[in-house]
């Protein structure tokens, strides 16, 4: 890549990798880091960005979206998706293979890849399906998959239900140097259940989904880690026995890591009240004391990463009764400012940890460039303000969709600049 | 459709928000329709010119005649709109349903439909008064109070009362509504069916659970006894009536075994020989049918009261009537 160098001045630099958080110049040069000193000199030909009072991280990625491209381009596309991501504040994304037809086969990584690419905004890291057709029945072609541009294999959106299946698969990767990543929730005991089985649900009349069905998927997945040594990654937990069995399950030394969405860290099932079907995803919001123990996870490094599970949805498919609507929430555009605004200001995390947790961990576990600052790394750079103040105003979104639950919501930390392979990709004001 | 705000507000989709008040004020106001339905000429006039859309997305029998027969006796135009024979069976959502019915200026919707919630998303979205009769397993609000208008016919109040309903709660919209009116209006509430089919955290609301019908009946002063939904047992829930019945049934020899009389209300339609035996069915001490009449009644004035109306005014009803 040959672009004009980029001299980020003055901000304040927070890379845990290289222990680093102080006033720093970064200099982007053809695309990748080229110097991170005090006080640089002038640099020639050099775009400048005044970064005096602002935050210059590793680029954010987020490890689980889904940009509905093929198939469901009225909710997203590749390229919306990817520009609603910069605009958030990250520079690579990671996108679920449930598409339709889901991504199988290597042609359809490779047509990720390449509409990822053309959009210009966000990197696009494509998850490839475990099994045949998201079937659950037969493996697909992994090593293919991962050879066309895969960083993972998942039947995201469904479950490995068959353990038989969920062991191959935790074998079978290992030549290939991806995590198997399961999507935890036995539907033996959630099936047709639309929130959280508690008091909430019992009240509105709506049938829940138990927290064993996701506790005990997520022990039988970490048993088959240890008994394959697999690799293993769990999506989004949100329930306090699961976090305590990842916990146990790293101190035994099995290789599994794991995310938190933004929504099971800040927001309960009582969101769902009223029927409020942009509180409706999969797994559901939890109790009280679930949530706490999501964000205690977070901070303790049992959740190693923070992933939105973007999961846009046409307005008038989430205008319907309860049971009728989708799930799923979008969140690219609001995962920094609530992280910041509500976990780094709240006290939970200091900003150094969730830079760990919001790009360091996701490129480390998926094998991606960038999530790093150290010389010669990627051009990939998120700045933003930390003491911008803002309401979420869904209208405002690139995304193609609206579904969120923390509209009108008060954050703090807004994405200024976007940085990809050296290129400024967005600008905010 | 009314402007002003009513006794209920806008619209009844349940009773877990109402306030003691307003569920007296219903019960009250029925107390004076119960007499229209024993004249010759049954009509009012107070909802004249008033059009009713009467929208069954659920196959309805009881309920839908009764809230016809409460319109009618008031004198509105209504209109019964079976969702086997709408638009809905092509693809319409409830959105759009709900906007094609404002654009063709109703004052009222009396919904029943399968999921819960869909009478607040409906009242959310039109200007109409909405009336919930029956959104999913949620609440079945005019049931709940033309229960409660029986029971305090026959006990004379409701406060300190033992209550307990029976059976299929999980499921049960009816049951959700008597535990909200009746802990609102003081009495004590019981829960009794097998574990499968009690939903969880009720106890959180107040509700006294019984794992063994003995032991509610050894409690309760009044039993609803709801119908097990056979096409809800799908799930297993119950290994076989024939089972149900030994061990959750209303029996006779169950209630000769408690030494005093136990009021007994069944939501219907029954199940004979499943949840209630038909010698109890039939007993001294049910007041199944009156339910069916207070049910025209309690409709009556919950009509009335959502289109303005006043506790005060519907003591001149007759009076207006007779002129």
């Amino acid at each position: 890549m040959n672009t004009r160098p980029l001299l980020i001045r003055g901000g304040r630099v927070v890379d845990p990798t290289q222990g680093l958080d102080g006033v720093l110049d970064l200099l982007l040069v053809n695309g990748a880091v080229f110097s991170l000193v005090e006080n640089a000199g002038p640099a020639v030909d050099a775009r400048e960005i005044d970064a005096t009072g602002l935050v210059v991280t590793p680029g954010l990625i987020d490890p689980h979206v889904h940009l509905r491209e093929p198939g469901q381009e009225h909710k997203e596309t590749i390229a919306t998706g990817a520009q609603a991501a910069a605009a958030g504040g990250f520079t690579a994304v990671c996108s679920m293979p449930n598409t339709d037809p889901p991504i199988d086969d290597p042609a359809a990584v490779g047509f990720v890849v390449a509409e990822g690419t053309k959009a210009g905004a966000a990197r696009v890291y494509p998850m490839g399906a475990l099994s045949e057709g998201m079937k659950g029945e037969a493996l697909s072609e992994i090593g293919e998959l991962v050879e066309a541009g895969a960083v993972g294999v998942t039947d995201d959106g469904l479950p490995v239900m068959d353990s038989g299946l969920m062991r191959l698969a935790l074998e079978y990767t290992q030549a290939f140097g991806i995590p198997v990543v399961d999507h935890p929730e036995d539907i033996t005991l959630s099936r047709d259940g639309t929130m959280n089985e508690g008091l909430v649900s019992s009240r509105l009349g709506l049938k829940g989904k138990p927290n064993a069905s996701e506790d005990i998927h997520i022990i039988r997945d970490i048993l088959l880690a240890e008994f394959t040594g697999g690799r293993l990654h769990l999506q989004h937990v949100s329930t306090r026995y699961g976090v305590q069995a990842i916990r146990e399950a790293k101190a035994r030394g099995v290789d599994v890591t794991a995310e938190a969405s933004p929504h099971h860290l800040l927001l309960t099932d009582e969101a769902v009240e009223g029927y409020r079907t942009e509180a409706k995803m999969n797994p559901p919001l939890r109790s009280a004391e679930d949530r706490d123990a999501v964000q205690e996870g977070l901070k303790d490094g049992t959740l190693d990463m923070v992933a939105t599970d973007h999961a846009p949805h046409h307005y008038d498919e989430k205008e319907a009764a309860f049971a009728d609507a989708p799930n799923g929430v979008v969140g690219l555009e609001t995962s920094l400012g609530l992280v910041y605004g509500h976990l780094v200001e709240g006290g939970l995390i200091d900003l150094p940890t969730m830079v760990e947790r919001m790009s360091v961990a996701p490129a480390r576990v998926f094998n991606l460039p960038g999530g790093t600052l150290k010389v010669g790394s990627p051009g990939d750079v998120t700045i933003f303000d930390p003491d911008a103040e803002w309401i979420v105003d869904s209208s405002t979104f690139l995304s193609k969709s609206r579904n969120t639950p923390f509209e009108g919501w008060k954050l703090k930390g807004r994405p200024r600049y976007t940085i990809v392979g050296g290129e400024v990709v967005w600008e905010g004001s | 459709m009314s402007e002003t705000t009513s006794a209920l507000g806008k619209d009844l989709v349940g009773l877990e928000h109402l306030t003691k008040e307003q569920i007296l004020t219903v019960l009250d106001t029925a107390e004076l329709f119960k007499e229209v339905s024993q004249r010759r000429i049954k009509k009012v006039p107070v909802l004249r010119g008033q059009t009713i859309v009467n929208l069954f997305f659920e196959a309805s029998t009881r309920t839908r005649v009764s809230f016809e027969f409460a319109q009618k006796r008031l004198s509105a135009d209504t209109v019964n709109v079976a969702a086997a024979a709408s638009s809905v069976v092509k693809g319409e959502t409830l959105v759009d349903t709900a906007r094609n019915l404002e654009a063709m200026n109703i004052d009222m919707v009396v919904m029943r439909h399968p999921a819960s919630g869909a009478a607040l998303f409906l009242g959310e979205r039109i200007p109409s008064n909405v009336i919930n009769a029956g959104d999913g397993r949620h609440e079945h609000p005019t049931q709940g109070l033309l229960d409660m208008l029986t029971i305090r016919d026959h006990r004379g109040k409701l406060e300190g009362l033992k209550v307990c309903v029976v059976g299929d709660i999980l499921h049960s919209r009816v049951a959700r509504s008597n535990f909200y009116g009746l802990l609102t209006m003081g009495a004590e509430v019981g829960a009794c069916g097998p574990k499968t089919l009690l939903p969880r955290g009720i106890e959180e609301l107040g509700v006294k659970v019984f794992p063994r019908v003995e032991e509610a009946l050894e409690w309760a002063d009044v039993i609803n006894v709801l119908r097990l939904q056979l096409e809800r047992m799908k799930g297993g829930f119950i290994p076989s009536l024939r089972e149900y019945n030994k061990f959750f049934g209303i029996t006779q020899e169950r209630l000769d075994a408690v030494d005093r009389d136990i009021l007994i209300l069944h939501p219907g339609p029954m199940n004979r020989g499943v949840e209630i035996d038909s010698n109890v069915a039939d007993g001294p001490n049910q007041v199944i049918l009156q339910q069916v009449t207070n049910g025209v009644a309690v409709r009556m004035a919950v009509l009335y009261l959502l289109a303005g109306g006043t506790p005060e005014k519907a003591e001149t009803v007759n009076e207006v009537a007779d002129a």
